[in-house]
């Protein structure tokens, strides 16, 4: 009856299911066995990622950019907020030791600013994704679970926010409140509030295909309450596009906060912040490309790694992929 | 001015002498999927023969390679990844995998047509099925849209859908399961093929459907003196209609014999044991044979016999030497070394 | 036998219409899905009841109702004398130890981001009570081994087995809490003819151990004659013939029944030709608006004018022992040649 080699499906051209054996699995589930320690979708994900050399790479280059946000002194010994670090005089001009990237159109040392200009960036890149993804998930994951009224009634609220304009929005909101509130948590705020629909939109749809699925009619014959459904079938099945969003609209948030500093409303002098950068850099940006190159060239390799590491997450959570 | 079939395929005119050839023979069939994980064989080395008015009933689980053989007579596999190393498909005579892809699509849906499981998924759901029928006619035979549709409507009451005429205007998804099929049928039958191939024709549908369209392939198949080729799981499904069968295991044929033959006695351990294994509706059996263990990996086949790891017969040769297929009578064959035994009905 | 045993589920008269609505905010009833309407029967301790019908029918609906994953419109489900379909809450959650299921398709049955170990074990964090956190694992594996998996393979995922192993693990989450009943919903016909056979020696070896009762909803029914020992004939959402395996199979008496027999394919050519087949015209009628009086009347050979007026009761009906509803039932035997 047993048979000491279970085969596993592959996706191959033809539609009948083809038999093969399972890769790497067995020396995984014997020796975890004999650890007696049981496995599970996320401690396999975990042991699988650090498996994976892009994770790896984009984990080091996360880290060294929250180093540098927290500790940007440790990076460099000039203070870009101290007035007499800049000089009018060598304004734009191209690198030279000591000042490695070069000056901006003020004079002010352009490699300091682009390490102190990481802290503001990134904070609103992350705690913006973290905020839209929570909230547009959460709701998405209610409306699709629930259907019939509940969906009805957020998906209609869903779309007010669809059809503002998010720059405009986010202009409104952060003109309104200006000077009431910290200026880093207002665009958090103000780009939060319109940016999650589109994570709600994915979560929601993805549920809804997945709660179609046997597995939760078996769950809920089980007697599964509807939180464990949610969270412990639909959350795992559903969380793949998510992710992706997610990891693509952090580079967005960065930028969407460079478009309110334009504007005069997101991060303003003498704050830094890579967005402040581009924006204050564009007019001269032919004479002098440096200093927009630079906090952009930074700003890709930010986004570059958060992709990375949710394409890496992804993989690591569809155990087919594994 | 269009090119019929006879234009590319000297010598296989209606008036061709198929008494040489038969209609279509598979010779030495091989076929390999190369996948990210390797070879994968999923046709070794099959051959039969189907002649005019005969049923061959190609019997074997998934992963049998019956759908894949089937697919390369059609010329209808996606290669690559699908790659054909050796053997021969011969279409009265003529080997078709030596034929350009223009001679190709000649044969194929002309001479050589087919029909699948899924009638849902093979019709276009945003075309009437009036339109998809007479395509067949505007494509091959480059017939009006106004003649295209009465032929439709003719081949619509051919295979008995009720109020064609009305009907032929209607789109997939408002027809039953049954008449999706039906439709199908009518589609593959339109140009008057002498080769029939269908795949699992009534696994999605219901007995009592699916004795409705037995009934007209049947039917179909007297009035045309087509060849068809049956591919199935079902041994209740082949008793009933075939002439004779062809048994396949992980891509080989293991057995090839007239209907009754097999039925009364099989000579290979795999189709005895499926023959033992299903429960029969005319019968209260009691517990159930089950052959032990699972389908091979294809990616990985056992050495020598590939059926020696859940057989009954087995001895120490089954492990090192593949049988070849012996001759049990003038009709039949048998790719087991011990197929007297078998045959005899001793168990080990 | 099955009638001196315990009788653990009582079904009476059991109705689920699906309302057909017309309006997305002021919706309107226009109609309904009589997907099952009006359903009786019993099912004793250790008993197998085969439930047959095509597509449509409404077998699969009425597994649903009587998992409680459907409310019925009207009827009641009594499991040990208390009934589930209007249970709630807590209640509700402890009725469902004694009725589980096993369900059709191996591949989307099992959550694909859960070790078997987990899905399997899953009843047991549910229902806390029947097993301490501690024992957990140890009875993931003694079920593991029960249905015939190897216990190791505890921290596998699903895709990593084949059909007929994946049904294995479906069936041992099912018999997780021990329950009296499982219903199982077609649950080899998404599998091979020799893995089919595995899993049917298994389901009738696990009731003899454990003393289960099945519901067995099968469209094939060579497999249900081989587990059953009572059968119920469904269409368009009623039963048209119950009775013992070999009353349905040897001598039905309605028409359906025997029409639905002839058209099995034997697995033997022999007298092939002689075999009578009774081959049905057209499809059956939508559930949404089905025939009056009797509903198989549109199709039937025998059909008369009292067939659409009057609706035949499932009941003993003259020269038969077990109950049909046809007004001209009578035993025929359609799937013996000579």
């Amino acid at each position: 009856m047993s048979n000491p080699t279970p085969p596993v499906g592959t996706g191959l051209p033809d539609t009948q299911t083809l038999v093969t054996e399972p890769t790497q699995a067995p020396e995984r589930g014997g020796k975890k066995a004999k650890d007696g320690k049981p496995a599970s979708l996320w401690t396999d994900a975990w042991y699988d990622l650090r498996r994976r050399p892009m994770f790896i790479i984009s984990v080091i280059i996360i880290f060294v950019l929250l180093v540098m946000s927290f500790w940007p002194s440790l990076f460099t010994s000039i203070d870009p907020f101290n007035a007499r670090s800049c000089d009018l005089s060598t304004a734009r001009q191209g690198p030279s030791p000591g000042h490695l990237f070069g000056r901006d159109n003020l004079g002010c040392d352009l490699y300091s600013r682009t390490i102190y200009g990481a802290r503001n960036s990134i904070i609103i890149g992350v705690f913006t994704t973290i905020v839209t993804t929570l909230v547009g998930s959460l709701l998405g994951i209610v409306a699709g679970y629930r259907g019939g009224a509940v969906d009805a009634v957020s998906s209609r609220f869903t779309e007010i926010f669809f059809a503002i304009p998010a720059i405009l929005g986010a202009l409104l909101i952060a003109a309104t409140f200006r000077g009431k509130a910290n200026s880093i948590l207002l665009v958090i705020v103000a780009l939060g509030v319109l940016g999650w629909p589109m994570t709600y939109r994915i979560m929601r749809a993805a549920v809804i295909t997945a709660k179609s699925q046997d597995f939760v009619v078996a769950a809920r014959a089980l007697g599964a309450g509807a939180g464990r459904i949610m969270f412990r079938h639909l959350l795992p099945n559903s969380l793949a596009p998510v992710i992706v969003v997610a990891t693509i609209n952090l580079g967005g948030f960065i930028a969407a906060e460079a478009a309110l500093s334009f504007l005069g409303v997101g991060v303003l002098s003498p704050d830094i912040s890579w967005g402040l950068m581009i924006a204050d850099a564009r007019n001269r940006f032919l004479e002098a490309p440096l200093p927009l190159v630079f906090p952009a060239a930074f700003l890709c390799v930010t986004v570059l790694a958060f992709i990375m590491m949710g394409d890496a997450v992804r993989d690591a959570l569809d155990p087919k992929l594994r | 001015m269009k090119k019929t079939s006879a234009d590319v395929l000297p010598g296989l005119s209606e008036g061709g002498a198929p008494g040489d050839h038969p209609l279509l023979a598979v010779d030495n069939l091989h076929v390999e999927f190369q996948t990210r994980a390797g070879v994968v064989r999923a046709v070794n080395g099959v051959s039969y023969t189907v002649g005019p008015g005969e049923t061959l009933a190609v019997l074997g689980e998934s992963g049998s390679g019956k759908s894949v053989t089937a697919q390369a007579i059609m010329g209808i596999l996606d290669m690559p990844p699908a790659v054909i190393p050796k053997g021969e498909i011969r279409f009265k005579g003529t080997n078709l995998l030596k034929l350009s892809e223009e001679a190709r699509t000649q044969v194929r849906g002309q001479r050589i047509a087919m029909i699948f499981q899924d009638a849902l998924s093979a019709l276009n759901p945003v075309f009437t099925v009036g339109w998809q029928i007479s395509e067949m006619f505007r494509v091959h035979r480059g017939m009006s849209k106004a003649d295209g549709l009465k032929k439709a409507i003719e081949l619509m009451d051919r295979v008995r859908i009720p109020a064609a005429r009305q009907r032929v205007h209607d789109y997939p998804h408002q027809f039953s399961g049954g008449m999706r099929q039906r439709i199908m049928i009518a589609m593959s039958i339109a140009l008057d093929p002498e080769v029939l191939i269908a795949d699992e024709p009534t696994t999605a549908l219901d007995v009592t459907v699916q004795a409705q369209i037995m009934e007209l392939l049947a039917e179909l198949q007297r009035e045309s003196r087509m060849g068809l080729i049956l591919i199935t799981h079902d041994l209740g499904v082949v008793a009933d209609v075939a002439d004779k069968i062809a048994v396949m295991y992980a891509g080989r044929i293991v057995e090839n014999a007239p209907v009754h033959d097999i039925y009364k006695g099989p000579a290979h351990p795999y189709t005895k044991g499926l023959l033992e294994s299903i429960p029969r509706v005319d019968l209260k059996g009691h517990e159930l044979y089950a052959i032990k263990g699972l389908p091979p990996n294809l990616l990985d086949l056992p050495t020598g016999c590939a059926f020696h790891p859940r057989c009954p017969y087995r001895q120490d040769n089954c492990v090192t030497d593949a049988p070849p297929l012996h001759e049990v009578s003038g009709t039949r064959n048998s790719a087991c070394h011990y197929w007297r035994e078998v045959l005899d009905g001793e168990h080990q | 036998m099955a009638s001196t045993s315990e009788r653990i589920l009582e079904v009476r008269d059991l109705v689920k219409h699906f309302p057909l609505t017309q309006g997305i905010v002021v919706k309107r009833q226009i109609g309904a899905i009589k997907a099952v309407d009006g359903v009786s029967f019993d099912l004793h301790k250790g008993e197998t009841l085969g439930i047959v019908g095509e597509s449509g029918c409404g077998k699969s609906t009425l597994a649903k109702v009587l998992m409680a994953l459907e409310r019925p419109t009207s009827g009641s489900v009594k499991i040990n004398g208390r009934d589930i379909a209007h249970a709630k809450g807590g209640e509700l959650k402890r009725m469902r130890r004694n009725i589980q299921m096993v369900m059709q398709d191996p591949y989307t049955s099992l959550n694909p981001r859960m070790t078997v170990g987990d899905i399997i074990g899953e009843p047991y964090e549910i229902h806390t009570e029947v097993a301490p956190k501690g024992d957990r694992r140890t009875k993931v594996q003694e079920l593991l081994e029960v249905v015939g998996l190897n216990p190791d393979h505890i921290n596998r995922y699903p895709h990593q087995f084949s059909g007929g192993q994946r049904q294995r693990i479906g069936i041992a989450r099912g018999l997780a809490l021990q329950p009296e009943i499982i219903v199982c919903d077609e649950p080899v016909s998404a599998l091979d003819v020799s893995i089919q056979a595995q899993v049917i020696n298994l389901l009738e070896r696990l009731q003899n151990e454990f003393d289960l009762a099945y519901i067995f909803i099968a469209h094939d029914l060579s497999v249900v004659r081989h587990i059953s020992d009572r059968v119920g004939v469904m269409y368009l959402g009623k039963f048209v013939e119950l009775g013992k395996d070999t009353e349905i199979y040897d001598r039905p008496a309605h028409p359906y029944t025997q029409a639905l027999l002839s058209a099995v394919p034997v697995p033997d050519p022999d007298g092939r030709e002689q075999r009578e087949r009774i081959i049905l015209q057209g499809d059956p009628p939508s559930p949404a608006n089905p025939p009056s009086g009797c509903r198989f009347r549109t199709r039937c050979w025998k059909a008369q004018e009292i067939c659409a007026e009057e609706e035949p009761l499932l009941q003993i009906r003259p020269g038969t022992a077990h109950e049909s509803a046809c007004h001209f039932a009578e035993t025929h035997d359609v799937v013996h040649v000579g």
